[in-house]
């Protein structure tokens, strides 16, 4: 497997509002090749918001997302390819077989990872592979969802929760990923319970750092009130 | 270009295993003519007489049935956020979700017009003008339908919204499509219409993809 390549992905002074109000604000993070950044903060505190975010899904209220240097928004497609995104949903469709899913998901995005077979044996669904995804337990589903990690390369990993609904082997298999990832210069962000080594390129981000002060609000809240003036 | 055809190959196959959403508007646009005669009476120079316009209305409403499950199913399961995360123009996957909706639901609807128009008494001579004028304008309506699909995400009763948003757009599609099969009963040329049938289906392929991945982006974020 060869190496991604020195990149580094940072944010800088990123806020985010969803449904009119601020989860976070004034958020630095940086990652380089090989680093893990793990987000930390009670439910509500921003962590997905902050992944969509990152995964360009979202856009920030404010801030800058940086791409070796350059803001994403300057190409958006390119910072696409180079992210995997893993989410809540595991986007299996009934009708379809694991097999099918996966080589639908490398056809989108360029089959240039491990195949398909080996990925669905490497999170240990490969007997399942032509079984409907209507079949598959909550565990299976969500096992093919990280085989699509394998299928198609991209530097940044971004997992929300990736270890819901999976076994202990099932956990392991997405380490073992992780660390093979990380050894080629793979860089990942995540939201999750997985322990990490400390040291050794890994790092923490609490969300709690950055909920917006009442200041903040209210000069948020303010500039919403006066436009609403504004318009009426 | 392969992310554009392994998107249609997969909606394809969708539509074949799930078959009833693309049979569904198929057999409403059948059940929809059919009642014409049964209300009107059975006369036929009176159903000749309203034949193109019965069969463009009915195939407007047919589409319009199909058109909120175009990125519903996607949106649910989180694929369209991944679609929307590839490396590939959002608008090309648009254009190739349109494609295939077209070969599920106009395409056959296309097929089976000639049909009703027998149904409805209307002269054979009309068939080619008839088979011309929807061949150019069920696109459109797939085009145009993807936006109003889009742009209804997530709300509730979205079936009957889209209707709403899409058919409107939809009115100069009607007038032309109807006006050329008219002129050929009439025996006149149909060439004037069928252009600006033609006209309105270039126009749409760069414009409503485009309309389409802005409202894919907003609902995503």
């Amino acid at each position: 497997m060869e190496y991604f390549g020195d990149h580094r992905f940072e944010g800088k002074g990123l806020g985010c509002q969803r449904g009119g109000r601020l989860v976070f604000d004034r958020l630095d993070f940086a990652l380089v090749s090989g680093g893990v950044l793990i987000l930390k903060g009670p439910n509500g505190s921003g962590k997905s918001s902050l992944l969509r975010t990152m995964a360009t899904l979202v856009r920030p209220a404010r801030g800058d997302l940086l791409w070796d240097g350059a803001p994403v928004t300057d190409d958006p497609q390119a910072h696409a390819g180079s992210l995997h995104y893993v989410g809540h949903a595991d986007a299996a469709k009934p009708a379809m077989t694991a097999e099918e899913l996966l080589t639908f998901w490398s056809g989108m995005r360029g089959a240039d990872g491990i195949s398909v077979m080996a990925a669905l044996e490497h999170f240990g669904i490969g007997h399942r592979a032509d079984f409907p995804a209507r079949y598959l337990s909550s565990g299976q589903k969500r096992r093919l969802a990280l085989a699509r990690l394998l299928v198609s390369e991209a530097p940044l990993w971004i997992l929300d929760e990736p270890t819901v609904g999976l076994d202990d082997d099932g956990v392991a298999a997405l380490e073992a990923a992780i660390a093979a990832h990380r050894q080629r210069g793979g860089m990942i962000v995540a939201a999750t319970h997985i322990r990490f080594e400390a040291g050794d390129g890994v790092s923490e981000l609490d969300l709690r750092a950055f909920e917006p002060s009442a200041a903040d609000l209210d000069a948020a809240y303010g500039a919403l009130g006066a436009a609403f003036e504004d318009a009426s | 270009m392969k992310a554009f055809l392994t998107l249609v190959r997969r909606d394809l196959s969708l539509a074949l295993r799930q078959g009833s959403d693309a049979a569904m508007a198929l057999m409403f646009f059948v059940i929809v003519v059919t009642l014409f005669p049964l209300a009107v009476g059975p006369e036929p120079g009176v159903l000749e007489r309203i034949s193109s316009g019965i069969v463009w209305v009915a195939a407007l409403l047919a589409a319009m049935l199909s058109l909120d499950r175009m990125f519903q199913a996607d949106y649910d399961d989180g694929s369209l956020e991944l679609m929307l995360l590839t490396p590939v123009p959002l608008e090309l996957l648009v254009l190739a979700k349109c494609l295939a909706h077209w070969l599920t639901t106009g395409l056959p609807m296309l097929l089976i017009a000639p049909l009703l128009g027998v149904f409805m008494n209307m002269q054979s001579e009309a068939f080619p003008v008839l088979l011309a004028s929807m061949a150019l304008g069920t696109p459109v309506l797939s085009l145009l339908g993807g936006v109003g699909a889009a742009l209804v995400l997530g709300a509730r009763r979205a079936g009957t919204l889209v209707a709403l948003l899409v058919l409107p757009l939809a009115i100069p599609l009607l007038i032309f499509g109807v006006s050329a099969v008219e002129a050929a009963v009439t025996g006149q040329s149909a060439k004037a219409q069928l252009l600006i049938l033609g006209a309105m289906l270039v126009a749409c392929l760069p414009l409503a993809p485009w309309a389409t991945a802005a409202a894919l982006r907003q609902a995503a974020g």
